[in-house]
Formats: C-alpha cells, sequence, structure tokens
C-alpha cells in the first residue's frame, strides 16, 4: 500500500500542481504573502533589483505596519513611507500604525483560508498554520519573489506529529504547552520539519490557543505547524472564509517523528532569560516563585488577544491589586482587540490597575517601540521570544510566561504560580 | 558551482546564535544598509569580536547559526563586513535560504575541531562542499547545497536570478 500524505505533502501537492513528497524541491503558487514595516522596505529592494514593475497578486500582498507603531525618529517614519509610497503604485493591500500585529490582521482580516499556502517576512508567519494554511516564515528577498512571481520554491518538509491528549487544568494555558513542546523538542530535531498538531486535546483547543501553538513552532526550530480545519475554525473565520480547501493527513501518512503530550499533566512553565549566549532555559513555574518583577508585558502575537487578557484580568482581580513597584504594559495584537476589550469593560479595569495602555502593535515585545526595561530589570512578559537585547535593553532580563502567569507577577511583584491566585 | 573556492581564517561563535545576536532589531528601524549596520555587529553577543572582524574571515559556529527572526539584514550585514562564508553543523531555515539568496556560502558541516585562526579552505568537489582545515591538515566533507540553491548562488544571489530569469523554472 503506498504511504499516505501529511497535511504540509497535500498543501505543498496542490500548489506545485503535483504529487510530491518530504525531501524533494517544488516551485509553488503562493495564495498570501505578507512583510511588515522591518522586512518590507528591504523587499521592496529585492524587488525593484530584481526588475519588478508590477506585483504578480497585488490583492495577496499584505503589509502591516506593526513593528514601529508608532514610530520614534524621522529615518523610520521614511521606511514607513516607502511601504506607503510602493502601496499607491502598485495597489496591494496595506495595514497602517495602530491596526495590529500583521499575524493577527492576516487571520482577522480573511487574508487566510484553510488549505492555502503563505508566506511572510516574519519568522511568525507561521502562526496562520492555525487556520490549516501552510505558513513559513522568509526572509525579504524570497517575499520579493513572491511579488515578482506569486511563486516561490520550497523543499518539502517532514512533519513531526504532535499529539495532544486529555486536557488542561486551570490556571494552565496553550503557552505552557508551546513551552513544553520548545523544552522536549531539540532544534536540531525540529528544523526544516513542520509541526502537525493533532489529537483530541488538539480539537479541544480554542481557535486563539491553535494561534499560539502554531505562532511559537518556529521558536521550536520548526519551518510550520499546522492544525486540521473543524467547527473551531470555520466558527473563528466566520464568513470570510470556507471549510472548502480544508486539509487533513492520511492515517497511513509518514512522520520523522511522533510526539504525545497529555495536556492534563502540564503546569505553568516559565522560559527563563538566556545566560552567556545560550538558549533560554524552559522550566517549571515553581523553580523561579519569589523572583522579583519590574515589569509585566501582556500583548504580542502570541500573548495580546481578548482571551488572553480575559484570563489576565481574572488573575488581577482576584489579587485585587497591582503590586505598587510594578509597571504593567497592556498592548492589544489589533484595533479590534483594542475595541472589544475597550467595549467590554476590560480596558478600563486595567487601566484602574495602573496599566499603560499602548497602540495595537509588536509594541515593546521587540525593542523597537513602546517601553523599553531598565538596566538589570526584570521582566515577566506574554511573548514568544527573550533573546537577550530583545526588549530593548540587553542587560535587563526577560522571563517568558503564559498571561495568568505574568498577571500573577503583576500582582504579587514577583514570580507567582497562578493557581495560588485562581479565581 | 564550478568556481567556488574560498580561503580564510576561522572565527568561532558559540551555538544557537540568533539574528539578533548578529545584529539587534532595534538597529533596523533606523536603517537597512548593510555598510551602516555593519558598525553594530555582534553587539549584543561579543561587540568586541563583531568588530574584530576581517574581510575573508570565515565565521564557524555551533548548531542552529542564525535562529530567532528571519530577518534578512542578519545576512547581508555579515556579507558587508566582507565574509563569504559560514560554517556550522545546522542552521535556521531562512537564515540558510537567505544566505544562498544574497551570495553568503552556508556550509553544513561538523565545527567541533575548528579552532579560533585556524586557516581554512571551502572547495566545491564532486557533490560535496569539502572544507579543508588548512591548519590542522584534516579534511571534512560538507552538505552538498540542493540544485536550485546552487543556481542562485552561481547568479550571484535572488535578486539577480530573477533579474536574469525573470521566474523559477516550472518544476525543479
Amino acid at each position: 500500500m503506498t504511504r499516505g500524505a501529511t497535511i504540509t505533502e497535500k498543501i505543498l501537492s496542490a500548489h506545485s500542481g503535483r504529487t510530491c513528497r518530504a525531501g524533494e524541491s517544488v516551485v509553488c503558487t503562493v495564495d498570501a504573502a505578507m512583510a511588515s514595516d522591518g522586512s518590507a522596505p528591504m523587499a521592496i529592494d529585492y524587488f525593484n533589483k530584481m526588475g519588478g514593475k508590477t506585483l504578480a497578486q497585488p490583492k495577496s500582498i499584505v503589509f502591516a505596519l506593526d513593528h514601529y507603531s508608532p514610530p520614534d525618529n524621522p529615518a523610520t517614519v521614511a521606511l514607513q513611507d516607502r511601504m506607503r509610497d510602493f502601496t499607491a503604485k502598485n495597489g496591494n493591500v496595506l495595514y497602517e500604525i495602530g491596526a495590529g500585529i500583521s499575524h493577527q490582521l492576516m487571520i482577522e482580516r480573511g487574508h487566510v483560508r484553510p488549505g492555502q499556502l503563505v508566506v511572510g517576512a516574519d519568522s511568525h508567519s507561521v502562526q496562520y498554520g492555525a487556520a490549516n494554511v501552510f505558513s513559513t516564515g522568509v526572509g525579504s528577498s524570497d517575499l520579493a519573489a513572491v511579488m515578482l512571481t506569486g511563486k516561490l520554491w520550497f523543499r518539502v518538509p517532514e512533519s513531526i506529529r504532535i499529539n495532544l491528549t486529555g486536557a488542561l487544568n486551570p490556571g494552565v494555558d496553550a503557552k505552557d504547552i508551546a513551552l513544553e513542546i520548545n523544552r522536549i523538542l531539540d532544534p536540531a530535531d525540529a528544523s526544516y520539519r513542520a509541526l502537525e498538531f493533532s489529537g483530541e486535546g488538539a480539537t479541544s483547543l480554542k481557535f486563539e490557543e491553535r494561534m499560539l501553538l502554531s505562532n511559537m513552532s518556529t521558536d521550536a526550530g520548526a519551518k510550520a505547524g499546522v492544525f486540521a480545519a473543524d467547527a473551531v475554525t470555520e466558527a473563528y473565520l466566520k464568513d470570510d472564509t470556507t471549510l472548502q480547501g480544508a486539509v487533513s493527513a492520511d492515517e497511513n501518512a509518514e512522520y520523522a517523528l511522533d510526539l504525545t503530550i497529555d495536556l492534563s499533566s502540564l503546569s505553568p512553565r516559565l522560559a527563563r532569560p538566556p545566560v552567556d549566549g545560550a538558549a533560554a532555559e524552559i522550566v517549571g513555574i515553581e523553580q523561579d516563585i519569589g523572583q522579583p518583577v519590574d515589569m509585566v508585558y501582556l500583548g504580542t502575537c502570541t500573548g495580546g488577544r481578548k482571551s488572553d487578557f480575559e484570563r489576565a484580568l481574572n488573575i488581577l482581580k482576584a489579587g485585587g491589586r497591582k503590586h505598587p513597584c510594578v509597571q504593567l504594559i497592556v498592548t492589544p495584537a489589533s484595533d479590534r482587540v483594542y475595541g472589544d476589550i475597550a467595549s467590554n469593560g476590560m480596558l478600563a479595569e486595567f487601566v484602574k490597575f495602573g496599566a499603560l495602555i499602548m497602540t495595537p502593535g509588536c509594541g515593546s515585545c521587540c525593542g523597537t517601540c513602546g517601553t523599553i526595561p531598565g538596566d538589570e530589570k526584570v521582566v515577566i512578559s506574554a511573548a514568544n521570544r527573550n533573546f537577550t537585547g530583545r526588549m530593548g535593553n540587553a542587560k535587563a532580563r526577560v522571563f517568558l510566561a503564559s498571561p495568568e502567569a505574568c498577571a500573577a507577577a503583576a500582582v504579587t511583584g514577583e514570580i507567582t504560580d497562578p493557581r495560588s491566585l485562581l479565581p | 558551482m564550478t568556481s567556488l573556492s574560498i580561503e580564510g581564517r576561522a572565527r568561532l561563535v558559540g551555538t544557537d546564535i540568533n539574528t539578533d545576536y548578529i545584529i539587534s532589531s532595534r538597529r533596523k528601524r533606523v536603517t537597512i544598509d548593510p555598510d551602516e549596520l555593519r558598525k553594530f555587529i555582534f553587539e549584543d553577543y561579543d561587540a568586541e569580536f563583531g568588530q574584530s572582524l576581517a574581510p575573508n574571515d570565515i565565521i564557524v559556529a555551533g548548531n542552529n547559526f542564525g535562529c530567532g527572526s528571519a530577518m534578512e539584514v542578519a545576512v547581508t550585514v555579515v556579507r558587508a563586513a566582507g565574509i563569504k562564508c559560514v560554517i556550522a553543523p545546522s542552521f535556521a531555515r531562512a537564515y540558510y535560504r537567505n544566505a544562498i539568496n544574497n551570495g553568503l556560502l552556508p556550509v553544513i558541516c561538523p565545527t567541533e575541531n575548528i579552532y579560533e585562526g585556524d586557516t581554512l579552505s571551502i572547495e566545491n568537489r564532486d557533490d560535496a562542499l569539502c572544507v579543508t582545515n588548512v591548519t590542522r591538515n584534516e579534511t571534512l566533507n560538507g552538505e552538498a547545497l540542493p540544485s536550485m540553491m546552487i543556481e542562485i548562488l552561481n547568479e550571484g544571489g535572488l535578486a539577480s536570478y530573477l533579474l536574469k530569469h525573470g521566474d523559477f523554472p516550472a518544476q525543479l
């Protein structure tokens, strides 16, 4: 019997016009391509060097001004103006400052649909995998190639099946699943491979939780992180899309690796700040309880959605205060998220707790706009990445955790198990 | 890859060198000019090391070189420092592609027997990238590149490849 195909192999086959399997190289049509203000100006340069005159598919090219939202100096404004000028001439889509993080917008505004092949000039473009899309991060030159030709070449990756069983306990978050996967998977195992999430634990996850797992698959070193589509997908994508193109893996598909995680066995996790250039160590939160914290960051494409703020606010309310020594920053992932938490009163509650509300966008996550931590200060963040210098100061120390664990630290002023503050 | 031959001095960095270590993402918000960014290469990893890099040096790294962001300035800044080749047992995928697209040769090869300052010579022979450690008289076989990558590299990068061909071939 011939072996079956993974979701990845099926999507790349459908877009290359031939049946392909892991290890082969193929040229594929690309359904949509995204570039941010961090990557689009360079992509425009490459496009011009390629002799580009017009975009192959203008409406499938999405620019988002999210990394410098808002910009803090004239040179950055000039880079963003190059994107605006290019868009005025070429008719692609552009999201202005304050609309939100590109990855949130790509899904929220209907630029991706199940079964599609999408690339983004940002490593967290893997996030669209939650919508049953094969999506991966590329550089500006590959992005320019898609702008010019509507196509790109790919090496079809092998897949790793992440079989999720059981259900999460209260106070444990999808972030803890992602951190656990990143703890277990060696980048050497995940590199050049796609994660495919399956099992009853995967189907039981809400769409925003799937977005987080897909998003952080790149931090495990993977090329993509894909879910099957189901009623949860359809409900989140609303009428912008249908499940017509949805793709699922064959029963007899082959995987490079099989990893099973029992969600009910998980407890809150923490990624510690990297030491001396090494990768961040991921530990159980109990190992660092009591570590004083100066700044708490709620936001980003990983932890800046409505459900994240709901869970964080519940912890703050249960604690009854924000610790006076802690700076609490809230950055909604998009203007819609901003509007949602404003209209349901959550935003006002955050303000009452003393939170600083920032413009939707990447904010402080990559240190390119927003609040920067001081020397030797300790941050706990709902983000996906904590490289040294990541938040704009190489002398600050950044821990990564779930929004609940971040909120718990905001209450007590130190790293705290969020389960001790559950309402 | 017919004419490929690179010789230089080994410059060692560690494992899991992320793109922010190569060039901090806060720098590219002001300029994407590689010659400007070169002033800040490796500043959050080891600024002194970054400033000591000289043309034709060969960066020799541990596993997972170029992990993290897909930002392409992490490759163009290395090229601006005059470096033509990086050797590591494994690369992050986006870095590997970006390297090829900008004419920086990424060689997948064990590096544990290469020491700071060793003289290395890289040659393309019989479908393998041969790394000769001249100082230690040892030759290692690096992983061959996919043919599409060789074509892009031969054209000097993806921009010149597409300027010449206008499109990708229908099949590889």
